[in-house]
């Protein structure tokens, strides 16, 4: 039977995962025991896993993490999962290229040293298997055998492989007008995958009433329930970027923002290295990326209020279109704090990202990478990102999933008869 | 006016475990202070100290939330279902 909510206190006997002892409300404080619970009984806030880490001996840790597995789980000493988790059933994503984007600096103008952290190298082609790896881990140790979400496309991919390879059911909940390529990617694994008639934000409320609802009992809903562990797998975009540059903290680096989670967990993780020894403590600023179409975190920072208003999304960049974020006020504080901003821009300049990184190093992004090279040309071009320091930008997802974004303006140079007289007459020779 | 109210689980230690429990008022403000009446306690859970809705709670009166509308002045029309949600769910 799967552990419920209602049974977790905070005197409970905690299951095992790893150096995590306790989830703490972010808003409050007040602690519970490790549980399927995401939300805190006093005051609603965001509930966040609290660990005992394994400090004092930074050089040891080291060592240890550099002779790990070539995936997340060489960086379980700091996860919510069991010792053993590398010999479990998972996906063991993660440890994806770092890829030194020469070209595109030239390009921006930038100097300092300018990195592609490449999360379409994962298993699903998205950084999704990140967190979903640690929801399933969480999951197991609840007892729990289907797995659920709300997603806008990746995550539901992400949540199927996981549960086959992993051996649980599955049930994916997404919005009924996403691009076919995700929709594809998310039915293929097998499981049960329903399109909901509305946006994200409406299956993100569906799904929150079916977790409270007899319907969804036993259910484990990576990113409602499992929350708390989930996010916690973002963490690993900072120990591999900062292991990736030699064990050094970037100077600056762009996010997107959907949820806001990811920024958060990555800001969480860089805080953990200084605080572990594992990197010299030096100052970092972080930007947050949105679409024009959906940018309640961006329009909030620019207008310096602390509450985030929701919007109706309307963009391209659909992986991004939550237009409720659930991290959203932390996302502010983060930028703010780091000396960082959260900007956005329309689709057109995300399609011309997407294009720009795609010829200058070959890396095809899908919309929410398009959305941080074009906020980080925006912030150059406006004086809020230093080209002189390094910068790392994120792509978290594979270009093939959204091709319909790019499609209409990408095409064959020329479509010629097969003769060397026509490729003559086409003007492509030489 | 009468509306059904769906309280989330964190919630039902306050209605006795029920998932969905009735109300009266014109608005949503009004409802949330007949919950109180019936169910003590459940407003300051909703609700901050100075009487707006937390920042992580959100609230659906019918399909629609609250911060699209008026708020805690939101109509609830005879009938009206109301869904009161964690916010904190969803996304990465």
């Amino acid at each position: 039977m799967a552990v419920q909510a209602t049974e977790v206190t905070e005197n409970a006997p905690s299951v095992a995962l790893g150096p995590a002892v306790a989830l703490s409300c972010r808003e409050c404080g007040e602690r519970f025991g490790l549980g399927p619970i995401f939300a805190c009984a006093s005051c609603f806030g965001p509930l966040e896993v609290a660990y005992d880490l394994p400090g004092g001996d930074p050089e040891g840790l080291r060592k240890r993490i550099e002779a790990g597995p070539d995936n997340i789980w060489r960086y379980a000493p700091l996860l919510p999962v069991p010792d053993d988790v590398a010999e479990k059933p998972n996906l063991n994503p993660g440890f994806t290229k770092l890829v030194k984007a020469d070209n595109l600096a030239r390009e921006l103008g930038v100097t300092g040293g300018l990195y592609v952290k490449d999360d379409s190298g994962n298993p699903t082609h998205s950084f999704k298997d990140r967190v979903v790896a640690i929801a399933v881990e969480a999951a197991r140790a609840f007892g729990f055998t289907t797995l659920s979400c709300s997603s806008t496309g990746n995550l539901a991919g992400a949540v199927g492989a996981a549960a086959r390879r992993a051996g649980f059911k599955s049930c994916v909940f997404i919005p009924h007008d996403l691009e076919a390529g995700k929709v594809v990617m998310a039915a293929v694994y097998g499981g049960d995958l329903v399109g909901i008639e509305g946006n994200y934000d409406d299956v993100n409320r569906f799904c929150s009433e079916l977790i409270g609802d007899p319907l969804g009992e036993g259910w484990g809903f990576v990113n409602v329930n499992l929350r708390p562990y989930y996010g916690e797998g973002s963490k690993t975009l900072a120990y591999e970027i900062c292991e990736q540059l030699g064990w050094r903290l970037p100077d600056q680096i762009v996010i997107p923002i959907a949820s806001g989670s990811q920024l958060t967990k990555i800001d969480k993780g860089l805080k953990e290295l200084i605080a572990l020894g594992l990197v010299e403590d030096r100052p970092y600023k972080i930007f947050g990326a949105q679409a024009e179409g959906c940018s309640p975190v961006s329009t909030a920072f620019k207008a310096g209020h602390d509450v985030v208003r929701p919007q109706k999304p309307d963009t391209i960049a659909k992986s991004l279109a939550i237009g409720n974020p659930a991290d959203g006020p932390y996302v502010l504080d983060i930028a703010r704090r780091t000396g960082g901003a959260v900007e956005d821009v329309n689709d057109e300049q995300v399609v011309d990202a997407i294009k720009l990184l795609a010829r200058t190093e070959g890396i095809f992004a899908e919309t929410a990478g398009g959305v941080t090279v074009g906020v980080t040309k925006k912030l150059i071009d406006d004086g809020l990102l230093d080209p002189s320091l390094t910068t790392v930008v994120l792509n978290t997802g594979d270009g093939l999933k959204t091709l319909d974004a790019v499609a209409p303006t990408t095409g064959p140079t020329a479509t010629i008869r097969p003769s060397l007289d026509a490729f003559r007459s086409a003007g492509l020779a030489g | 006016m009468s509306v059904k109210v769906r309280i989330p689980t964190i919630l039902r230690t306050y209605t006795g475990g029920q998932a969905e429990v009735a109300a009266e008022g014109a608005t949503l403000s009004e409802v949330i202070g007949d919950l109180e009446k019936n169910h003590q306690g459940i407003a300051a859970r909703v609700l901050d100290d100075a009487g707006k809705l937390r920042r992580f709670v959100n609230v659906y009166v019918n399909d629609d939330d609250v911060r699209f509308e008026q708020g805690l002045q939101t109509p609830t029309p005879d009938g009206a279902g109301i869904s009161i949600i964690p916010a904190v769910a969803g996304g990465c």
